[in-house]
């Protein structure tokens, strides 16, 4: 591989709405060009947590070279970045755009465009990429690929009808994408001979080799035993292996040059160093000014952690420490709780974000943890003319100091099919929607625009859409800013008690709703006490709603039969194993999970 | 190249439980999860062949016990005829020390017992019958798919006394669909007008993999069903309980067991003290040298050890024993201590702390300190006797569950 021919690099990432069929078009890639035999094929080699795999998404880029002989009978290399395709997920995304010249757009031939096809697509074009449209599942039995080419023709304003019609699944057609990748996607530009400017999409910290860094090089070259800053920290390295990468490994090579897309290791140590969209130069010959990066992204969703044993608090902040070595968007600080104890305030991109984290940490580091409900950032206003970013509720200002509230609002978009347009529009109206149009895409389908507060969709927006449309309704959204909006404190007083993990900020229009069902909630979730428990929901102090847990009067085991104490242990075991599950407040015991029950309260099902 | 004999040491024989388990019914009733099934009387006759062969290969483990209690248990016991309990109870007798005073019950379920049967039952040793009648109404009875009415009890219990038996115990269920208050106190009433010597008044479990686990296990009032009682009805039958038979002189003496004075079920009394106790037959559990362990619940697999049939005499010679034994527990102390107090405490007297002491060479309250403070201060237990013993208060009683999950 010494010397490659430039105009023989193709860049690019496949773009798609969840469940097109991405990452198997990207197995099936892989495959044809040889890089993996059908033998060796794991399915979807580029989702590699055991989580993506699971859940059939895709949450880390990932990125792997291979080579295609094509029917002109030159050969070309292949980078192929994966990318994300959860709207949580847009900031990976976008990194990985940054590295890519071209986008291969997958449209399910049955669904036809959806919600994050449309955003994925913008966001592509925003890079400059150019994108070409595949449809994919055209054996399904309620394919139409014609109705879908006219679709991406219209909505998007791409050119479709040379679109190849596959199968990734049952590997048909899949040479013409090849073909069309070498044909359609342009060749990398920039120079060797310049000096180097390299783009870094991700890093991965491996404990022998330090921080692996994955880049793009946009201008010259990059070889082993060269000094190289990062232009943004200013930290500099002397480069200990560089390599691109092959199925699941790293494979060293020389050098990376100009378009190539790689990794390095410079025994760095600590991952700050290498901020992922910086740009890296040579550091004894630097290029005059870095590539434009990333926008940095800030948390939209916060939540309270806590290791459900308190003596695991050190576990956790390993943990939390190891997993932001490469996810950017995790936040974390820590805080406590006086119902919680020690734990941590966390920062999520979104909800399936935050519940990937949350089953990471759960499921790799064996943690037990207590979350608290998730929130979004509220900016407070004070009358001293302060602005505060509330990130927990606990740290809400007397009312008296607070002049007012603003929450963040997004831009959605909702394809949905005309069938549900009714029900669709009653759901936005109810979570505060402002309707701001409809457009129809064709007979059937119309996508509808709305503002709606982002409080009011991280909960239990995407069931609520998805079982009022029966599955025909696909979300995007995008921040769109802060509006000032009537906000209120709702406290949870348990036996006279206020439980500072269960307070939430809520719209004043829905709190008394929102107190009702929360006290409902945990009158189901809290078990009887030897006393009476009293739940009550205050907004300044003011109780709106009240539940009672009865006191338990009569809990007796039944009959010991025939001498089989086993069995009857095994019941107490069941009730001590349920104890350990509660939290103490007061003389109140809590299970874990009430502490999520906030998100749990759309009973519209 | 035997080994020259000798006499077993001269110590005192250590008492010995001896539970059998008889897994057939006439019909299973609906609500029941306990191990047993119908059966013809060629499977049932083998079985009382295989539980005779258990009962002698199991004896030389057992030289230096005495057998204190025995007791028969199901499943339904009844259904054995006078004969087949009499080879059972000889093969007691010819491979065990059988205590002269040894309490022998047997339970039975009315619709299976006759006169003669009664009286054949008693001339094999049986001293102490257990009459299972759940209920005085014949509706509530059909309702738990029983296959006796009240009318058939009660010609039993009478051809019972006329045989001889002079403690006699009836089993009863409370919270039974359709039940009210009332109605269990009619049933009670009725009952102790009778004058058994024991009476055992238990709720209704709901069971999983049971008809009425399908029936009831989601919510208490399915459509189409008769309601269980609501939870306020079935504390006030609870309650009413332990008054009216107090009246009736009946004394608590455990949690659903009543007894006139000097009628306490001795075997079960074993189980709550610990005292060892060998299990024989399908299912059933054992205990003896803080060791725990249960038979197979495979019928199929006992009979054919025990009882092999003709063709396959003599063949399993390499029998796996692990098909046999299940869930073999070596209790270690900590296990020992919880034990003695979850079962212990659910009797009247509860436990001694010189005995705790005893047992475990360490005081109670070393161990278990701050949760009995808790529990005291909660007004669930109380210590009495110069704090020489302790035991559950009313309230704990009512508690229980969730008294000795604490431990």
């Amino acid at each position: 591989m010494a010397n490659i021919d430039q105009s023989h690099i193709r860049n690019f990432c496949i773009i798609a709405h969840i469940d097109h069929g991405k990452s198997t078009l990207a197995d099936r890639i892989l495959e044809k060009t040889g890089l993996l035999t059908s033998r060796e094929m794991q399915d979807q080699v580029l989702d590699n947590m055991d989580l993506e795999r699971e859940r059939g998404i895709t949450i880390k880029s990932q990125a792997v070279r291979t080579i295609y002989r094509a029917q002109d009978g030159e050969e070309y290399i292949f980078n192929l970045i994966d990318t994300p395709g959860h709207v949580d997920f847009n900031y990976e995304v976008s990194r990985s755009l940054a590295a890519c010249d071209g986008a291969i757009l997958v449209v399910d031939a049955a669904q036809g465009i959806e919600a994050q096809t449309l955003a994925n697509v913008y966001l592509a074009l925003d890079h400059d990429l150019e994108v070409f449209p595949v449809i994919n599942k055209i054996d399904l039995p309620s394919a139409r690929p014609e109705q879908v080419i006219e679709e991406i023709e219209e909505v998007i304003g791409l050119e479709a009808q040379d679109a190849p019609l596959i199968s990734a699944k049952n590997g048909i057609h899949i040479e013409d994408v090849l073909e069309q990748i070498v044909h359609k996607i342009p060749a990398p530009g920039g120079s060797p001979q310049n000096p180097l400017k390299a783009l870094i999409f991700d890093s991965v910290y491996d404990p022998y080799k330090g921080v692996i860094v994955f880049f793009r090089v946009m201008e010259g070259r990059v070889k082993k035993k060269t000094r190289l800053r990062m232009m943004a920290t200013g930290a500099v390295f002397e480069t200990v292996e560089v390599g691109y990468f092959g199925a699941g490994q790293f494979l060293p090579c020389e050098e990376l040059s100009a378009g190539m897309v790689g990794y390095l290791t410079a025994s760095i140590k600590n991952v700050k160093d290498t901020r992922v969209g910086d740009t890296i130069t040579d550091a004894d010959r630097p290029c005059d000014k870095p590539l434009p990066g990333y926008k940095k992204v800030n948390p939209m969703v916060y939540c309270g952690m806590y290791p459900a044993d308190g003596a695991k608090y050190p576990d956790l902040r390993d943990a939390l420490e190891k997993l932001q070595l490469n996810d950017a968007a995790l936040f974390y600080e820590p805080e406590t709780s006086v119902a919680l104890g020690f734990g941590f305030r966390c920062g999520f991109l979104g909800l399936l974000h935050l519940e990937i984290i949350q089953e990471r940490l759960e499921r790799e580091y064996n943690l037990d943890l207590v979350t608290t409900a998730p929130g979004v950032v509220y900016r407070v206003h004070q009358t001293d003319g302060e602005v505060i970013e509330l990130t927990n509720p606990s740290n809400l200002p007397d009312p008296s100091g607070i002049d007012y509230m603003e929450e963040p609002i997004v831009s959605a978009q909702i394809m949905v099919s005309t069938d549900y347009i009714g029900p669709i529009m009653e759901l936005c109206q109810e979570r505060r929607g402002r309707y701001l149009g409809m457009e129809y895409m064709e007979a059937t389908r119309a996508l509808l625009r709305y503002e709606l507060p982002l409080n009011e969709i991280i909960y239990d927006f995407f069931d609520a859409l998805k079982s009022r449309s029966r599955g025909y309704a696909s979300f995007d959204y995008e921040m769109k800013g802060y509006e000032r909006s009537e906000l209120v404190k709702l406290d949870i007083l348990v036996n006279r008690e206020e439980v500072d993990a269960l307070s939430f900020i809520v719209y004043q229009g829905s709190a008394y709703e929102r107190g009702r069902k929360m006290c409902e909630k945990l009158k189901e979730e809290i078990p009887r006490h030897l006393f009476e428990i009293p739940i009550q929901a205050a907004v300044g102090g003011k109780i709106i709603a009240r539940e009672t847990v009865k006191a338990m009067r009569k809990d007796v085991l039944a009959k010991c039969y025939g001498g089989d104490i086993t069995r009857k242990k095994k019941l107490l075991e069941k009730q001590k194993e349920g104890k350990k599950r509660m939290r103490q407040i007061g003389s109140v015991e809590i299970p874990q999970k009430a502490f999520m029950s906030v998100l749990k309260l759309d009973d519209k099902k | 190249m035997t080994e020259p004999f000798s006499f077993p040491a001269a110590e005192p024989l250590r008492p010995l439980g001896l539970y059998l388990h008889i897994p057939f019914c006439k019909r299973k009733c609906l609500y029941c999860d306990f191990l047993s099934a119908p059966a013809d009387q060629e499977t049932i006759d083998r079985y009382v062949d295989a539980v005779c062969a258990q009962l002698s290969r199991e004896a030389a483990n057992y030289r230096t016990y005495q057998v204190e209690t025995v007791f028969f248990g199901g499943g339904t016991p009844s259904l054995l005829l006078a004969g087949q309990l009499d080879r059972i109870m000889e093969r007691i007798r010819s491979d065990y020390a059988l205590s002269k005073q040894a309490e022998i019950s047997l339970e039975s379920n009315p619709g299976t017992l006759t006169a003669d049967r009664l009286s054949g039952y008693r001339k094999a040793g049986i001293n102490r019958l257990s009459i299972g009648l759940q209920s005085a109404s014949d509706a509530e009875l059909r309702e738990l798919g029983r296959i006796h009415d009240y009318s058939a009890f009660l010609e039993n219990y009478r051809q019972a006394r006329r045989a001889g038996f002079d403690n006699i115990n009836v089993d009863l269920m409370s919270a039974l669909p359709g039940q009210t208050a009332k109605g269990w106190l009619d049933t009670l009433k009725r009952t102790a007008d009778l004058e058994p010597e024991h009476i055992s008044a238990y709720s209704l479990m709901i069971e999983e993999g049971t008809p009425f686990g399908e029936r009831y296990g989601k919510r208490p009032d399915p459509a189409g069903f008769l309601p269980l009682p609501d939870e306020e009805e079935e504390r006030l039958m609870y309650e009413q309980t332990e008054c009216l038979l107090q009246e009736y002189g009946y004394r608590r003496y455990e949690i659903s067991n009543y007894a006139r004075p000097g009628f306490l079920c001795r075997h079960n009394v074993g189980y709550w003290t610990r005292r060892p106790y060998l299990g024989i037959g399908l299912g059933s559990a054992s205990f003896v040298d803080n060791v725990r362990w249960k038979m197979t619940e495979d019928l199929t697999v006992y009979l054919d050890h025990y009882a092999p049939r003709a063709a396959v005499k003599g063949t399993p010679s390499s029998f796996d024993e692990r098909l046999l034994y299940q869930e073999i527990q070596v209790l270690d102390k900590t296990e020992q201590m919880e034990e003695f107090l979850i079962l212990g405490l659910r009797l009247r007297d509860g436990i001694s702390l010189g005995e705790f002491r005893r047992q475990f060479q360490v005081g109670l309250r070393e161990v278990y300190g701050p949760v009995l403070d808790r529990l005291l201060r909660q007004g669930l237990l109380l210590f009495y006797e110069d704090g020489k013993k302790m035991r559950l208060t009313k309230k704990g009683t009512d508690l229980s569950n969730y008294v000795l999950a604490q431990f």
